[in-house]
């Protein structure tokens, strides 16, 4: 049987998940391995979230926000931006590999891009295999 | 302990097709804490609100999970059903399996899989789930109108006349929007002026409007029934308390501008009013093209004044209006065809773009009605060139959908002011519309000559000077066509405002692409906006033609109606809270917020939070270092209970 890895999502309600909920409406297909958490705002992300993720067995997190200058909150995905970004650098220096962890701006008019960078993004995972380096057996 | 009752929504086939719903009320039974779990067709419907608000009270409820459509969708229908059978709102998860699963695989096997793994997952969010208290607020009644064109003035005017104040704000020096530049309006052939005039005039004559011309928004403060919009009067250099309208300066005036209203074809004064029908009938300087400004004398419009209104120190200035709700009606720009350098518009004389024509049609126009090229010629042969720029995926994908219409229009009024041949190249012709169709046959009668081929391509004609060749596939035929015309006219794409990305960001509007307004619902919710209180009209929304942009400007006056007819407002509850225990006076929380809630509370020595500016966003939350910031419904207890659930399986 093929690896069909666990996927988490984070996405903010207002232009991601919504956008996500377009790729529904227009029957946009594409692979069933994320699971989507919804917030109000990207930037409600603590770091600790995606560790945990990690931690939980996910072979990849995507992280989902408005484009960066059109957050419903103002600057809330301008902070999401730059804390994600060291995220994503202490992640890798502590092992993980490149391209697990992943950030996009997917707006809510943007139902393609959400199909297509889950397609792209569960692909790459699959590629990558089992995420063991975090991973802690329960 | 919980007890959480797991109520699973078939959608129809809509989910039940590719999700084994039954399956998963089983599994969900099998979960701690749930004590009972159901599936139904449809749970929106009456019986099946009937069946949660019967199994909260049989089973004493105290968590409602519905797996069902977007919470989005409807998280409002079934906090009701939990308010109504006496158990707090918030208690409340909504499971998304239908655009996000059923509505995106089309394999069963998987999509019951990841159909369990969030349903694991909101079972353990629910476990941690709060009661949470609403915020009630007082609403401002009054209603601000951004953009009056003819959605603005017919929203300002439904409005006013239920009796609520109302603010209209224009960026330029009069009112009427597009509509006013237009002669007649297709199908009927009504002219223009005579259906918009009367309204503009009953607008400024109207009580409870508030008329601010040449007025731009340049601060949106507040949420939904207390907004705080600050709004810049840009300076006329004419004082309209004192202006009595005589318009004996802009009989003097030997400034030259260039005038809007007639798309350019003509100069104006630089001290004017727009047109003779204009709403105020005030005059207003432009500065670029004043004598005065320009070469610092001049000043003759001061002299003819008798009123002493001329005041060249006039500045900007800014004024905070308080409203309820605002409807945005900004409207549209026509593409700036230049680029397309195939149709040589901007280089051969003879070629129009369709506003620069309903001013040639217009009696009040640059040629008093009459069709003459710009070199005082009449045409003999005219080409219309439909869908440049729309349904053309280098420019705009989006049939503009009024152009086929007024393209048929041009070809009667041309019919019947020329003796010219009239040629349409259109790729389809589309007239969905209440007596569209007819108006095309009765074109059809006119002798006017239909090309099923899109204009490629226009150039001068080497034999005859001041002609030009246009050329197109005749798609009927397969013939490849070359014809000689004096005139072309292009129906360029409709776009948002050139500035609709700076009200968009202004009101907190999502766009499209292109940065037409998105609308919350494009089925059950087209006037609404993600924003709480801000509605959209017209076709600042996507493009439409007056008879729909009037329907939406009633829609959207109701909708603001239900806001600003109440005296209070529920806001959410999913505010952030200091545990001040926890607080280490970091003051990262103050740093960050984008509404300045939280604040330094000196005589505790911690941070709190100011409930009423707080939206909700949870950024503090997460920067929080001693997490002493819950954010309430999205606490990290419950995002990461939501995660562990969702990895289980």
């Amino acid at each position: 049987m093929s690896f069909e890895p666990k996927i988490l999502g984070i996405a903010c309600n207002w232009c991601t998940y919504t956008g996500a909920d377009l790729a529904g409406t227009t029957r946009l297909q594409y692979p069933q391995n994320l699971r989507v958490v919804r917030v109000m705002c990207s930037s409600r992300i603590n770091p600790s979230f995606i560790f945990r993720a990690f931690q939980l067995g996910a072979d990849g997190v995507l992280v989902g926000g408005c484009h960066p200058g059109d957050c419903h909150y103002n600057t809330g995905n301008l902070y999401a931006r730059r804390r994600l970004a060291v995220t994503k650098k202490i992640l890798e220096f502590s092992g993980l590999e490149p391209g697990r962890f992943r950030v996009e701006w997917i707006s809510a008019s943007e139902g393609n891009k959400f199909a297509e960078v889950v397609t792209e993004f569960t692909e790459q995972i699959k590629n990558l295999g089992p995420q063991t380096k975090f991973k802690i057996e329960q | 302990m919980s007890r959480i009752g797991v109520f699973v929504c078939h959608c129809g086939l809509n989910i039940a097709k590719t999700v084994r719903v039954s399956e998963l009320a089983e599994f969900a039974a099998t979960l701690p804490d749930v004590v009972v779990a159901k599936d139904y067709k449809f749970m929106c419907s009456t019986p099946g609100q009937e069946m949660i608000a019967n199994d909260i009270k049989e089973h004493r409820l105290d968590r409602v999970i519905v797996t069902a459509c977007s919470p989005l969708m409807h998280e409002q229908t079934f906090r009701k059903v939990l308010a109504a059978s006496g158990l707090n709102q918030y208690l409340l998860s909504i499971v998304n399996i239908r655009e996000q699963v059923s509505w995106v695989t089309h394999d069963i096997e998987e999509g019951t899989a990841k159909s369990k793994a969030l349903l694991n997952g909101a079972v353990n969010r629910a476990r941690l789930l709060a009661p949470l208290t609403s915020r009630v607020i007082d609403v401002n009644p009054d209603v601000m109108v951004v953009g009056a064109g003819i959605a603005g003035i017919q929203a300002a005017l439904e409005l006013a006349n239920t009796g609520k104040k109302v603010y209209l704000v224009e960026k330029n020096s009069t009112i009427g929007g597009h509509m006013a530049q237009f002669d007649k309006t297709f199908p009927t052939l009504d002219c223009s002026a005579c259906i918009l005039t009367p309204k503009m005039d009953n607008v400024l004559q109207h009580k409870n409007i508030t008329l601010m011309t040449s007025c731009e928004v340049t601060e949106v403060k507040g949420f939904v029934g207390n907004f705080d919009i600050t709004v810049k009067q840009k300076a006329r250099y004419v004082d309209h308390d004192k202006c009595n309208a005589c318009l004996a300066c802009t009989e003097k005036c030997p400034g030259k501008g260039v005038s809007e209203w007639d798309e350019g074809l003509v100069k104006r004064k630089a001290i004017y009013i727009p047109f003779p029908q204009a709403v105020p009938q005030k005059p207003v300087i432009d500065r670029d093209a004043c004598t005065y400004f320009i070469k610092g004398k001049c000043r003759l419009c001061e002299k003819v004044c008798e009123q002493k209104a001329i005041d060249f120190e006039q500045q900007d200035t800014s004024t905070t209006v308080k409203v309820g709700a605002v409807i945005v009606a900004t409207g549209y720009d026509l593409m700036d065809t230049k680029p397309l350098l195939q149709y040589g518009y901007g280089r051969y004389p003879g070629v129009y773009n369709a506003l620069e024509v309903e001013r040639l049609f217009n009696s009040a126009g640059p040629t008093g009605g009459k069709v003459t090229l710009r070199d005082g010629r009449e045409p003999q042969a005219i080409a219309i060139f439909h869908c440049i720029g729309s349904r053309d995926k280098n420019n705009y994908e989006h049939c503009s959908r009024v152009c086929c219409m007024y393209s048929l229009k041009f070809a009667h009024l041309f019919k019947e002011k020329t003796s010219a041949d009239v040629y349409q190249f259109y790729i389809d012709m589309r007239a969905a519309g209440k007596g569209y169709e007819e108006f095309y046959n009765r074109i059809i009668e006119e002798d006017v000559k239909f090309i099923r081929g899109k204009g490629a391509r226009v150039a001068e004609s080497a034999d005859e000077p001041g002609r030009l060749i246009v050329e197109a596939e005749d798609t009927i035929t397969g013939k490849f066509i070359k014809l000689p015309v004096d005139m072309v006219v292009l129906s360029p794409a409709m776009k948002p405002r050139a500035d609709s990305k700076d009200i968009a960001r202004l009101f907190n509007l999502s766009t499209d692409k292109y940065g037409f307004f998105m609308e919350r619902h494009p089925k059950l919710a087209p006037l609404s906006t993600m924003s709480e209180g801000i509605f959209i009209a017209g076709v600042c929304q996507s493009p439409k033609d007056i008879p729909d942009t009037v329907a939406q400007a009633y829609g959207a006056a109701a909708e603001a109606l239900t806001i600003v007819v109440k005296d209070k407002l529920e806001l959410e509850a999913t505010t952030a809270m200091v545990n001040p225990a926890s607080c280490c006076a970091c003051l990262n929380c103050v740093r960050v917020c984008p509404y300045g809630a939280p604040f330094f509370n000196e005589q505790k020595g911690v941070s709190e939070i100011n409930e009423a500016l707080c939206k909700g966003c949870g950024l503090c939350a997460s920067v929080c270092p001693s997490s002493a910031i819950i954010a309430r419904h999205f606490t990290n207890d419950q995002v990461l209970a939501e995660m562990e659930g969702l990895m289980e399986f």
